[in-house]
């Protein structure tokens, strides 16, 4: 009997080792000196930062996770902005053209991202945005998936709630910002963290669009490393996969509640 | 509940206040609708452009590219070709191959992530301590650089890494891992899987606690085993989770098997041998390594058509109607 109650725990904490080793393995080879990469040791043995101020020294890492920051927070400001209002607009106003505008907007939701890099590349090099910031930027600026979501949660909102506002004499923008908005609040938070995270991640259009070396985002900087200037030096390649990792567990582990309840949230409309 | 005694009690007030002002409002009411009109037009503008410029358009001019023979180095004529370039891609066994492995990443790697998806959401759910300390540990991996993984595992399972090296330890012979046309491809998948598991337990987890403690204690009384129980009571209500997660996770894989493609196998290509080479990754080669784009599009759009497919038959498959 007791057994059963503690063979869960079990299962979980072996799990668990399986989760977090490949990290452990990684900042443990990443304090290693080259010469002790292959030793099997878990706690280095003669543990020494050279390998972080060598990369850091004579590699553009803090020039990539600022990319890569600016990228993804313009991104998230402004899917966060355009697709609560879009959300917002299509759920709670009856115009002409509302149902055209959703179900064109519905149907890019079909589109895998896949099937866009071609005219965007070829529209990139003909408005001169490859090696831009604005490059990168543009074909996340808005989301299908982001307005889907919004409306769900802006149709909730009680119309007299609106009314009452707007006989008020509140003007529709501050209904939308001071009414609204505060309304479906954990939804918005959601669909930011979902949006930093997949922007952060990116990596198969970044790296078409972006040719010079300083403006890579960290997962393309972090390829091109590995493969390129570092290969098979392990000690350095795990010191730039521990440097792009780290920071976001940080943070993550300080966000985790809101993070785990805005995937619930979501996952659940 | 409560959400809908609070509007209740402002639909009084506001009709109180109604009585009194309705001379005033019929003076604003042709302000109003004016008001509204201009700001639901300026605000849906920008959107509009750019959903017609940025998704609806380049999506027909990949149909319109995928007709023709078009390569970015002979860029004065892009004759019209009809459907040469499906009929070459067709002919194409590496197309062909990059097809069949894709399929293969998403039914082991979807049903994978399915399976410890469940069975640690279970886990979590029948424990009291620690629920919260386990979920944010399976979940690490999932908020991590793709990128940043796949090197850490080259790394772990590379020929003379810890992992080979635990086995030969052990009295096992070394495995090639990622050298191996044979086992690449199970190596890559089984990494997607270990990222993603944490997705998939939040998911379940919250599917799990919406099961009503009540249908499990009416098992009881009819002497169900715990295995029935899970059969006829757990499966059936996770249901609509199941058929969510399913179809999230076939499109995240074929994004995300790009990423672990291009990072995990040795050439950095689909190697060896093509073995763990997806749709994806081949579309990226003709188009920006060959420079072909209208085989590349015409590549796209038989991706699209079969995720188009493949969602279709994930909803109809797996969601059913249980009676009670």
């Amino acid at each position: 009997m007791r057994f059963r109650r503690l063979l869960p725990y079990l299962l979980l904490i072996i799990g668990s080792v399986i989760m977090l080793f490949p990290f452990i393995w990684m900042v443990s080879t990443s304090l290693k000196a080259p010469l002790d990469i292959f030793n099997l040791s878990i706690i280095p043995e003669n543990p020494t930062l050279a390998n972080y101020i060598k990369i850091l020294e004579e590699s553009m890492f803090i020039k990539w996770f600022m990319n890569s920051i600016i990228v993804a927070l313009i991104t998230t400001i402004s899917v966060l902005f355009f697709d609560t209002l879009v959300g917002y607009i299509i759920a709670k106003f009856s115009f002409v053209g509302r149902t055209v505008i959703f179900i064109l907007i519905l149907s890019t939701l079909m589109v895998p991202t896949e099937m866009l890099i071609i005219p965007w590349y070829m529209m990139s090099s003909e408005f001169g945005w490859t090696d831009t910031y604005w490059g990168v930027l543009f074909p996340g600026l808005m989301t299908g998936f982001g307005v889907f979501l919004m409306r769900q949660f802006m149709e909730q909102i009680p119309d007299d709630l609106l009314n009452a506002a707007r006989v008020d004499g509140m003007n529709e923008y501050a209904i939308f910002f001071k009414i609204a908005v505060p309304q479906v609040w954990p939804a918005i938070s959601a669909l930011g963290i979902f949006t930093f995270l997949s922007n952060w991640n990116a990596f198969l259009w970044p790296l078409i669009v972006i040719e010079s070396p300083s403006l890579r985002t960290l997962p393309v900087g972090l390829s091109f490393f590995s493969s390129g200037e570092a290969e098979s030096q392990w000690h350095l390649i795990m010191t730039g996969a521990t440097i792009s990792v780290i920071p976001l567990i940080l943070v993550f582990i300080l966000l985790q509640r809101h993070i785990i309840k805005g995937i619930t949230l979501t996952g659940m409309k | 509940m409560e959400q809908f005694k609070s509007p209740q009690n402002q639909n009084n007030k506001t009709n109180l206040a109604k009585k009194k002002k309705t001379s005033l409002l019929h003076k604003f009411r042709g302000n109003l609708k004016y008001q509204k009109y201009l700001f639901v037009y300026t605000c849906l503008l920008l959107p509009i452009i750019f959903y017609l410029g940025i998704r609806i358009l380049p999506t027909l001019f990949t149909f319109n590219v995928g007709f023709r023979d078009w390569n970015l180095l002979s860029t004065d004529i892009q004759p019209f070709v009809g459907i040469e370039n499906y009929v070459t891609l067709f002919q194409d066994e590496i197309f062909i191959k990059s097809i069949f492995n894709t399929l293969i990443y998403i039914i082991l790697g979807v049903s994978g992530q399915l399976l410890f998806g469940i069975i640690v959401a279970l886990l979590l759910h029948k424990i009291n301590r620690f629920v919260g300390f386990f979920r944010v540990i399976y979940f690490i991996p999932y908020v991590t650089s793709i990128v940043a993984i796949s090197w850490v595992f080259q790394w772990i399972l590379m020929g003379n890494g810890i992992i080979n090296d635990v086995l030969v330890n052990l009295g096992f012979p070394a495995q090639p891992f990622l050298n191996s046309p044979d086992q690449a491809i199970y190596v890559i998948i089984a990494a997607m899987i270990w990222q993603s598991i944490g997705f998939q337990m939040v998911l379940f987890l919250a599917g799990l606690e919406n099961i009503p403690e009540m249908l499990y204690e009416a098992a009881d009384i009819d002497g169900a085993t715990g295995w029935q129980k899970f059969w006829h009571v757990t499966v059936p209500l996770l249901n609509p989770t199941i058929v969510f997660s399913a179809v999230i996770g076939t499109i995240t894989f074929i994004q995300v098997s790009f990423t672990q493609v291009i990072n995990m196998s040795m050439d950095g290509s689909g190697g060896p041998l093509n073995s763990t080479l997806s749709v994806v990754v081949y579309i990226y080669q003709l188009a920006f390594k060959q420079f072909d784009m209208g085989l590349a599009s015409a590549a796209t759009v038989i991706l699209f058509l079969f995720i188009l497919a493949l969602t279709i038959f994930q909803m109809k498959v797996l969601t059913k109607k249980f009676d009670y």
